[in-house]
């Protein structure tokens, strides 16, 4: 089915099953430890006969390898089998890798996988690989970015870094109140829970792997890419996953490790990442400099506004897209964007949740509200004044809905914005109280996305798709609308995700996950409703599909005996006409902090965070809001503690484990309020829905710095805002 | 980790006997340190002595008047044991500013007095380290540092001892009894426990091979309002940037250790002195001569500012 004109009434607007507070249906596995995660799958057909694969990592940044003796460790007690970097020689990258994951002597940043050693035992595996020894030729290399930027290059056009819309240098030069600011954002890990595991299981050529995936399809024809083989020799499980925040987006070593180890030894291997791999051997969100200049009337409306960003990754890296934002979100007459990048020698930067958004916004949102107080303007009032209903650099393509407006009004009742007071103004004992807002945006991507759906003979439901459930209640929110689409309830459904054998998903990411996999399981249900309209011989236009029957007319037939002892199936794919090219489709929202900052320590604490979101139909209260609440949580992190720390001497990060790297526990979260907009927006899908996951993130830092400078009167324009970049302004205490 | 073989003492000087008899043997009591450090090949001994059976988890007064906490005494009881809230508010308070709930129900008394050092350096195997490998260089030194020391360390290493414990009982001029494979026992002072790195950052302690920690005593109570300010980046289960053990009494005068800037708990009689006179007069006195890095002189400030605070809070 082609999306490609705007959603008219259709079976979701019943809305009896879809948008309503459902607990996720694959709860009660998690909470009971029956959800079987990559690294614990138990087939039944599989032998329990494993080796356990463990991981080297380099111990350079760049260079070469000139020699490895694994005499030791292959002697080693346990040890099935050592397989090195060297043994398998170069391999194909994958489409989706910019770093190279294993084959070859070239070294291209730290941690990068050299060897797996397999053992019966892991702590076999584990003891066996220290004993791996490793002759480099190191070079030089580069890791620092501020350096880096002086010779940054603009990327080729596919990576859009330039846009320009009026004259940008003349109406900032003319413009009565203007700011000129720089912002640093560091680089950041995705931190999850889980870490990157696999098991691999070789059948003759043919490969079975269990692992982690957000992407199946992506991983599926990278993996083979890797190994040299078909991808039809690939099949690829991933039912569960801890975690992935664009970290496992694209196929990773641990896959390939395991697969090599099992060819090896001859049995299924599994391999997990080890902790401090997570930051240096995967991806991470790479730091940017950015600078922003915004030039406006006295009376706030803005007539120049510019944003430049740098950021730095290995050769064919890809950019992290800080300026995106600010093509859309604000008016403006006179506009220019540009984004440069630099070579540096570090881990692979790469997508990581609301990739682009998140820092650009963390630097854009604190540039609205310098310039809001230059002008003495609130800083709420003085996003609506600059608000748009058109893409301002192309005023002829309107957006498909977009209520900023709102979020801000109602965010700011909720929150009780008018007691905002001067900064440094509010004191409680020793915090230094203060209020902070920012508006959230990211835009809402759709991609293809493929379903089967079985009805039994039983009147049972069974979506299969390869969609992923990263945590997210993808799941919940299949099943939901299988059921609304053939008229069940909920518990009429089952939901098999994540097998390579499924019809192609959009998958996770980029927050277009719930919106398009919904889709495709619209439209295969559709198919299935002909199906059974079909067979019964309805005219399937004024059939109606509802309390676990199928009616026309005044013959009402059950969905059992319709589907008959052989059952029906119906599959389709969803793909996307041109309303995201006519239509700017994008989710907005508010994000209101209170923080307390100690006035001796300058310790920051937050003390209430409210969010209100403006996203198209929310398919589910419940496990959107948990979307919301963990992103807030993440932009905590942002803007208070998480930065991978650079050696730029030694090249990596140092900071590689959770004691390190501070992702926030729970006593840094306060009460969370989430409010949704109740609103539709036909222009994204037949689902009227648009994405929640990587909105929640986007803003939420900006907002906590914006209150720590109305608590503080000091403004932090380098994240993560920690005491010591706050106490040299703090008001003496001795 | 390396394969280790494992025995279980059940008395204090069975256990110094078997480290004797084991060279590269090692204690494990809650292992919240030492597992973690087993698994990067910091610590690698290749027998471990069990010694949670020998009976030192009691806390009793001693003649003196005051305390005598036993080496296994978990971080959770001991925080909570009434005569120690009540007496020495100080240690509770610095308790259970340590860790999380999961990790002080297993740490130990004598396990936290040894903890090493949380230099992201020293925790990884393929960066020189003089503290991990002796004589292979300090990579922190010019490097990634905020976290680390700035006083008392040297050109060899300039890590920090992380223990909030260690810094309260340093105010409270604990001592720690030991027993040696001979049967011998003596008492060290907290202030002589922890050595400066100098140029052997590798040996931490005033301990001897195999020397085994039975019990710390604390000496009778002192009164005065007993406050540790642990100052973090996150709200809980993050290490100290810099903490701040203080005693003050009415008359202003009193006592304070302050953590996160040095090899050990840090403490001088002449700070303390100045206490009366406020917080720049002691945090000058206490932190002269220090030698912080770009990335951490700002404990300097910090520590005078929370100090302040501390003070403030005394009077209140
Ligand atoms: C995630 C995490 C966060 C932490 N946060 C903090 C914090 O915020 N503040 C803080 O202060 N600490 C913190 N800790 C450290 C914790 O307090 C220590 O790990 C714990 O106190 C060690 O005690 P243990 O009994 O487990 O020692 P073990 O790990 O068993 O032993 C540690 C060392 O002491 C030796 N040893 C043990 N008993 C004796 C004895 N009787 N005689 C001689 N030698 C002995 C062992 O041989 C070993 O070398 C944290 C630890 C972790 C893992
Ligand atoms: S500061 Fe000390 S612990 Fe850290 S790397 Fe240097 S020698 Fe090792």
């Amino acid at each position: 089915m082609q999306f490609d004109t705007p959603a008219t009434t259709n079976p979701i607007d019943r809305m009896k099953v879809v948008g309503k507070p459902i607990h996720r249906i694959d709860g009660q596995l998690k909470t009971t430890g029956r959800a079987k995660y990559a690294y614990e799958w138990h087939d039944a057909d599989v032998a329990y006969a494993y080796g356990y694969g463990y991981p080297v990592g380099s111990a350079i940044a760049k260079g070469r390898i000139t020699s490895m003796d694994t005499s030791a460790a292959k002697a080693a007690p346990g040890v099935l089998a050592v397989v090195t970097t060297l043994d398998v020689g170069d391999l194909k990258k994958g489409q989706f890798n910019t770093a190279n994951l294993f084959g070859g002597t070239q070294i291209q940043h730290y941690h990068q996988a050299i060897a797996v050693v397999v053992a019966e035992t892991f702590e076999e595996a584990r003891s066996a690989a220290s004993l791996i020894k490793v002759d480099y030729a190191e070079e030089k290399g580069v890791f620092d970015l501020e350096t880096a930027a002086e010779k940054a290059v603009k990327p080729d056009e596919s990576q859009q870094p330039d846009s320009a819309a009026g004259d940008f240098d003349a109406a900032f030069r003319a413009a009565p109140v203007t700011l000129d600011a720089r912002y640093a954002t560091p680089d950041q890990s995705h931190a999850m829970m889980e870490p990157h595991a696999s098991i691999a299981a070789w059948n003759g050529d043919e490969v079975t792997l269990w692992t982690s995936s957000q992407m199946i399809d992506w991983w599926r024809g990278d993996f083979a890419q890797t190994l040299g083989i078909d991808k039809e020799k690939v099949h690829l499980m991933s039912p569960f996953i801890g975690g992935g925040f664009g970290g496992k987006l694209f196929l990773r070593v641990d896959a390939v490790l395991a697969a090599f180890g099992a060819k090896a030894c001859g049995r299924p291997v599994k391999v997990a990442l080890p902790r401090p791999f997570i930051a240096n051997n995967t991806t991470h969100r790479p730091a940017t400099l950015q600078r922003i200049r915004i030039g406006a009337q006295r009376d706030g409306k803005i007539t120049a506004i510019g944003h430049e960003s740098w950021s730095g990754n290995l050769p064919d890296g890809s950019l992290e897209t800080a300026v995106m934002q600010t093509r859309l979100l604000y008016a403006g007459e006179n506009r220019m964007t540009a984004m440069r990048l630099a070579a540096l020698d570090l881990p692979e930067g790469n997508a990581m949740r609301a990739p682009g958004e998140a820092p650009g916004l963390m630097a854009l949102e604190i540039a609205v509200d310098e310039m809001a107080e230059k002008l003495g303007i609130d800083p709420i009032a003085f996003r609506i004044i600059n608000d748009t209903q058109v893409d301002p650099e192309n005023p002829e393509r309107p957006f498909s809905h977009r209520d900023l407006i709102g979020c801000l009004k109602l965010g700011a009742e909720r929150f009780g914005w008018h007691a905002r007071k001067a900064p440094a103004a509010r004191r409680e004992g020793n915090w230094m109280i203060g209020l902070g807002v920012a508006a959230a945006f990211r835009n809402n991507l759709v991609l293809p996305s493929g379903a089967r759906v079985r009805l039994d003979g039983d009147g049972i439901v069974t979506v299969e798709t390869d969609m992923t459930d990263i945590g997210t209640g993808s799941y919940t929110i299949i099943a939901q609308t299988a059921a609304e689409m053939m008229g069940v309830g909920i518990d009429r459904v089952a939901v098999q995700l994540g097998d390579s054998r499924f019809p192609v998903s959009a998958g996770s990411g980029g927050q277009f996950g719930a919106n398009s996999s919904t889709s495709g399981v619209y439209a295969a249900c559709i198919k299935l409703r002909e199906a059974v309209a079909r067979k019964l011989g309805f005219n399937s236009v004024d059939v109606i599909f509802e309390d676990g029957s199928v009616r026309s007319g005044n013959r009402t037939v059950p969905l059992a005996e319709a589907a008959g002892a052989d059952g029906l199936v119906g599959e389709d794919t969803m793909t996307w006409g041109d309303l995201t090219e006519t239509h700017q489709q994008s989710t907005f929202g508010g994000h209101f902090v209170e923080v307390g900052v100690d006035v001796a320590t300058g310790e920051t604490r937050i003390r209430r965070m409210l969010a209100v979101c403006a996203a198209g139909r929310i398919l589910n209260p419940i496990t959107a809001r948990s979307q919301m609440i963990g992103a807030m949580t993440m932009g905590a992190g942002g803007a208070l503690s998480e930065e991978l720390a650079v050696d730029t001497r030694r090249g990596f990060f140092v900071n590689h484990d959770l004691a390190g790297y501070e992702v926030p526990v729970h006593a840094d979260i306060p009460h969370q309020e989430v409010i949704f907009m109740d609103e539709t927006d036909p222009y994204s899908s037949p689902m009227k829905a648009k994405g929640v996951g990587e909105l929640g993130l986007c803003g939420v830092a900006a907002a906590i710095a914006n209150a720590i400078y109305n608590a503080t009167g000091v403004r932090v324009r380098d994240y993560p805002i920690t005491l010591d970049k706050l106490i040299g302004g703090l008001p003496d205490v001795a | 980790m390396k394969a280790f073989t494992y025995e279980r003492a059940s008395t204090a000087e069975a256990a110094a006997r078997a480290a004797a008899e084991n060279p590269g043997a090692k204690y494990i009591a809650g292992g919240t340190n030492l597992l973690d450090l087993m698994k990067l090949e910091i610590e690698t001994p290749q027998h471990l002595i069990d010694v949670n059976g020998t009976g030192l988890d009691k806390i009793a007064a001693t003649p003196e008047g005051g305390l005598r906490i036993g080496a296994l005494v978990r971080n959770t009881d001991l925080a909570a044991n009434e005569t120690v809230r009540r007496d020495y508010g100080l240690l509770s308070r610095a308790l259970v500013a340590g860790a999380s709930g999961q990790l002080r129900n297993k740490a130990t008394t004598a396990g936290n007095l040894l903890q090493r050092t949380r230099c992201p350096y020293f925790y990884d195997p393929n960066q020189p380290c003089n503290k991990r490998l002796a004589g292979s260089g300090c990579s922190a030194i010019g490097g990634v540092t905020r976290q680390l020391g700035v006083i008392g360390t040297s050109d060899a290493c300039i890590a920090t001892h992380p223990s909030d414990m260690a810094v309260a009982m340093r105010a409270l001029d604990a001592e720690i009894e030991t027993v040696k494979s001979d049967g011998a026992t003596r008492s060290i002072p907290i202030a002589d426990f922890h050595r400066l790195p100098g140029d052997a950052p590798h040996i931490e302690t005033a301990l001897e091979d195999g020397e085994f920690i039975t019990a710390v005593v604390l000496p009778k109570p002192i009164g005065g309002k007993q406050i540790y300010r642990k100052v973090r980046d996150r709200a809980s289960y993050a290490f100290a940037l810099v903490s701040i053990a203080a005693v003050v009494q009415p008359d202003g005068r009193g006592r304070v250790a302050v953590g996160g800037v040095a090899p050990k708990p840090w403490r001088l009689e002449a700070a303390d002195a100045e206490l009366s006179n406020g917080a720049r007069a002691t945090s000058g006195i206490l932190l002269e001569g220090a030698r912080p890095t770009d990335d951490n002189r700002f404990k300097i400030d910090l520590v005078e500012r929370t100090l302040g605070a501390v003070i403030a809070e005394a009077r209140g």
